[in-house]
């Protein structure tokens, strides 16, 4: 039980998917412009993380591995990935419309984000158990959500103080992000 | 046809003018050979989906040339996955998850669709080249800089050094063609 506690948490702060592993980092999710849209966002990706980090550990338990085709692994969570999106995307439309129409510009994009892809690889190289898998997920999903709420809402602040003209766009966002990622540095100790 | 290459390297720069593919540029580049590892590699998947998928083009739907395009994708990636564990094991380790990655690099996928499915082959292999390169050149620069600056400021080997630098690149790029403009 401490040993889920502590996945959970390493996952949400200490490997912050965005802020200290790189993944999920695009214009979509770094301008995604306010913090209800950013919301929406995480939510939609939460959805799709958890599914497909499930699904590809039984495809990898059941299928690949006793067809002792493991070297496939790429090409099969690939599919997962885009089918669970897909799915995600179907969902939501019939689900939350509101939600839906807020979200719709980066929706197509969460099948071929990195973070997805990124997380279920991480999960098969640690050797994760599927309760490991959906705690771990979860947390990495939850930590995604919060990093992407943060950089929305200190961006939303920063358009009412006056962009400076160079910096304005992607280069506030990465500064901001690294000021957070130091933040959830310090977090550790 | 030719001016495909000095445009993916400049005009279309995929890093610093498309905005495609910031995590690897982020994740790997804490010295500058990583990064390049990683650019060449990402270009030379780029070069093979983009002459396999303009070779295929006329058998694939429109309504699933995504899932098409990305198996295509994957399994160059798988190749080049499976050769650089064997052959590069120290390296794919400093990669870590950023090999298997390459194949939801936007930059290859965006030119599956938007260039290689459309054109013939021969345009097609120049602006994989071009892009390949420009890709391969941010990315190295990028590594780079954060390698240089690391042996003075520690912070840049770390997580929030490469939002910095990348940031402060992207700035002073803003500053530059800020310049530009007002010269015009």
């Amino acid at each position: 039980m401490a040993d889920l506690f502590s996945i959970f948490l390493t996952s949400v702060f200490v490997n912050n998917l965005m802020l200290r592993q790189f993944l999920g980092v695009s214009p979509y999710t770094l301008l995604c412009g306010s913090v209800r849209s950013a919301l929406a966002m995480g939510a939609a990706m939460t959805v799709v993380l958890t599914s497909s980090s499930i699904a590809s550990w039984y495809l990898h338990r059941y299928v690949l591995q006793p067809f002792g085709a493991e070297y496939l692994y790429i090409l099969a969570f690939v599919l997962v990935i885009l089918l669970a999106a897909y799915c995600t995307e179907l969902l939501l439309k019939k689900a939350l419309p509101s939600v839906y129409s807020s979200a719709d510009a980066f929706l197509p994009s969460i099948g071929t984000n990195c973070a997805v892809l990124g997380l279920v690889i991480l999960n098969l190289r640690k050797g994760y158990g599927l309760t490991e898998t959906i705690v771990h997920s979860i947390g990495a999903a939850l930590g995604l959500t919060l990093a992407l709420v943060l950089i929305a809402g200190i961006m939303e602040r920063l358009k009412l103080n006056g962009e400076s003209r160079y910096f304005q766009g992607i280069p506030h966002a990465l500064i901001i992000a690294s000021i957070l990622s130091i933040i959830f540095q310090l977090l550790v100790f | 046809m030719l001016s495909r290459i000095p445009k993916g390297l400049f005009g279309e720069n995929p890093v610093f003018r498309l905005l495609l593919g910031l995590c690897p540029v982020l994740g790997v580049t804490t010295t500058a050979f990583n990064g390049f590892a990683l650019g060449a590699a990402t270009a030379l998947v780029l070069l093979l989906s983009n002459l396999t998928v303009s070779l295929v083009k006329s058998l694939i739907p429109g309504a699933v040339r995504i899932p098409a395009f990305l198996v295509i994708i994957a399994t160059y990636v798988s190749i080049v996955d499976l050769v650089m564990k064997t052959f590069a094991g120290a390296l794919y380790q400093a990669l870590g998850v950023f090999v298997p990655l390459i194949v939801v690099n936007c930059l290859i996928l965006g030119r599956a669709d938007a260039f290689a499915s459309r054109e013939g082959v021969f345009p097609s292999i120049l602006d994989a080249v071009g892009m390949g390169l420009g890709f391969t050149l941010s990315i190295t620069l990028v590594g780079g800089v954060r390698q240089i600056l690391s042996s003075w400021f520690p912070i840049f080997g770390m997580p929030p050094g490469a939002f910095l630098a990348l940031g402060l690149l992207f700035a002073a790029m803003a500053v530059q063609d800020g310049r530009a403009a007002d010269k015009a």
